[in-house]
């Protein structure tokens, strides 16, 4: 990675609120992204490919796709935003910005938030855009679809706010990709499980507001106390190094 | 209260109080989980449906009682390591977490065994069963966070991090035979209500629960010594200890 191309972190401290601070991280976050355009790809194209093993390596049946595919496309979206995980924090643990983000007198969880809010734009958004075309691919009829991308649309920032507790558990590790999964995918389970059960339900005309309400439920959760988490381990895995 | 809190904090305290608890907690243990288990195995009344192969629960229940009330433990440990950084409070987390992994191993196991002939079927994928599966996988990163870190006190302090995120399962785990519609039948014990089997059954059961519960208090203890030992190698009491013989 060129350093050169990384703007700096600027935050005034004594003028800059924790609202504008948060800004300041998300639009710098997103800056570095579209700088590094195919780190932004790369989860995409991995989604796509997972997808493209089932009907391949299982069955290209309709019947079996129909049945499987809302499954299959957010157990693809899982794995790719697992694979997101290690950038969220790994490049500013290495050039120091992380370091200069934990001194800010704003406070910490919602400088993480912010964080964790750029990532879900810059991988868990653009999954869900994908996820009609695979959607048709996988021959899901209209509904399923949209039922899908709904849950996907809450589920995917659950996974990143769950997500950023182990990516700052494990920063600086040796082999922290493999941990980070160990860590994380147990975690990832119930919101996988009720991710799909709307979608099954969608299928067979049974309403689905109650488990959209209880993913929501866990979106609120997430957001509400992942930030914490992630601030300590974040401290934690600073001050280890 | 404060005087007993510090000393409590103190690894040479608590190995000297370990040393003495252990004899009880070891003879209490074999002696409550003996009687549990050849009362429940061998003069309990079989069961009207299942015949003799429900006895098995003798065993399944209190390992999965443990597997439970082992992480419960552990989270409290953990916020006493992030809260008042006790040392001891780490060495106990760090100690339990492979005998947790074991216990809910077992559970699931033992689940298994029982789930053959009155269910016919190894395994299925329901709320109790699935949980119990993501507290095997919880413990397992545990133990895989611990040993990835080398620093003693990052270590610590991250793996609580993590138990206390894992909590959320707990709950999840007491409550999926109440919430969803599951194969796995409803706990056998409530705070509230009387046991729903007879009292030559449950009695054994409680006996062994309580066994395995001081037999794992003794396993912690050794665990935690032997940590305390490696951890304070170059203290002074560890020499003499390990020089008078008793190591």
């Amino acid at each position: 990675m060129n350093a050169d191309c990384r703007p700096a972190l600027t935050l005034r401290q004594d003028t800059v609120g924790a609202l504008a601070a948060m800004q300041a991280v998300f639009a710098r976050d997103m800056k570095v992204a579209f700088r590094q355009r195919q780190d932004l790809l790369n989860p995409l194209l991995f989604f796509v490919m997972v997808v493209t093993l089932f009907p391949l390596g299982v069955s290209p049946e309709v019947s079996f796709l129909r049945e499987a595919g809302a499954g299959i496309l957010w157990v693809a979206a899982l794995l790719s935003v697992l694979l997101s995980l290690d950038h969220l924090f790994r490049h500013d643990f290495d050039d120091g910005t992380l370091e200069q983000l934990v001194l800010q007198p704003q406070p910490l969880f919602l400088l993480v938030l912010a964080k964790t809010a750029a990532h879900w734009v810059l991988t868990g958004l653009p999954l869900v855009v994908l996820t009609p075309v695979l959607g048709v691919m996988v021959h899901l009829d209209g509904n399923s679809i949209g039922v899908l991308c709904l849950t996907l649309l809450i589920g995917t920032p659950v996974l990143s706010l769950i997500g950023s507790i182990g990516a700052a558990l494990t920063l600086g590790l040796r082999s922290a990709g493999v941990l980070l999964s160990l860590l994380i995918i147990p975690l990832y389970i119930p919101v996988l499980i009720f991710g799909t059960g709307t979608v099954a339900s969608a299928a067979e005309g049974a309403p689905v507001g109650a488990y959209l309400a209880l993913m929501g439920a866990f979106l609120v959760l997430a957001l509400t106390l992942a930030p914490f988490a992630s601030a300590a381990a974040l401290r934690i895995s600073l001050s280890n190094g | 209260m404060w005087q007993f809190f510090h000393k409590l904090g103190s690894p040479k305290w608590f190995f000297g109080i370990a040393a003495r608890l252990m004899p009880w907690l070891l003879a209490g243990g074999i002696l409550l989980l003996m009687a549990g288990i050849v009362w429940g195995l061998a003069f309990a009344p079989k069961d009207y449906l299942q015949g003799n192969s429900y006895r098995i629960i003798f065993i399944h229940v209190p390992t999965a009682f443990l597997a439970q009330s082992v992480y419960v433990m552990m989270a409290v440990a953990a916020v006493v390591t992030l809260v008042w950084r006790m040392k001891l409070a780490d060495v106990f987390v760090k100690s339990v977490a492979p005998v947790g992994l074991v216990l809910t191993f077992l559970s699931l196991f033992t689940g298994a065994v029982w789930g053959k002939p009155t269910w016919g079927t190894w395994w299925v994928w329901d709320a109790r069963l699935t949980s119990m599966l993501i507290l095997l996988f919880l413990y397992g990163g545990v133990i895989a966070l611990d040993r990835a870190i080398n620093d003693e006190k990052s270590a610590a302090r991250a793996v609580s991090v993590l138990v206390l995120v894992g909590v959320v399962n707990i709950p999840i785990i007491q409550y999926s035979v109440e919430w969803w519609n599951t194969l796995h039948q409803p706990s056998t014990f409530k705070l509230t209500e009387k046991p729903s089997m007879p009292a030559e059954m449950w009695v054994p059961l409680l006996l062994s629960v309580l066994g395995l519960y001081l037999l794992f208090g003794w396993l912690a203890c050794l665990r935690m010594q032997t940590e305390i030992l490696l951890r304070e190698q170059r203290a002074r009491w560890v020499k003499d200890y390990v020089l008078a013989g008793r190591g």
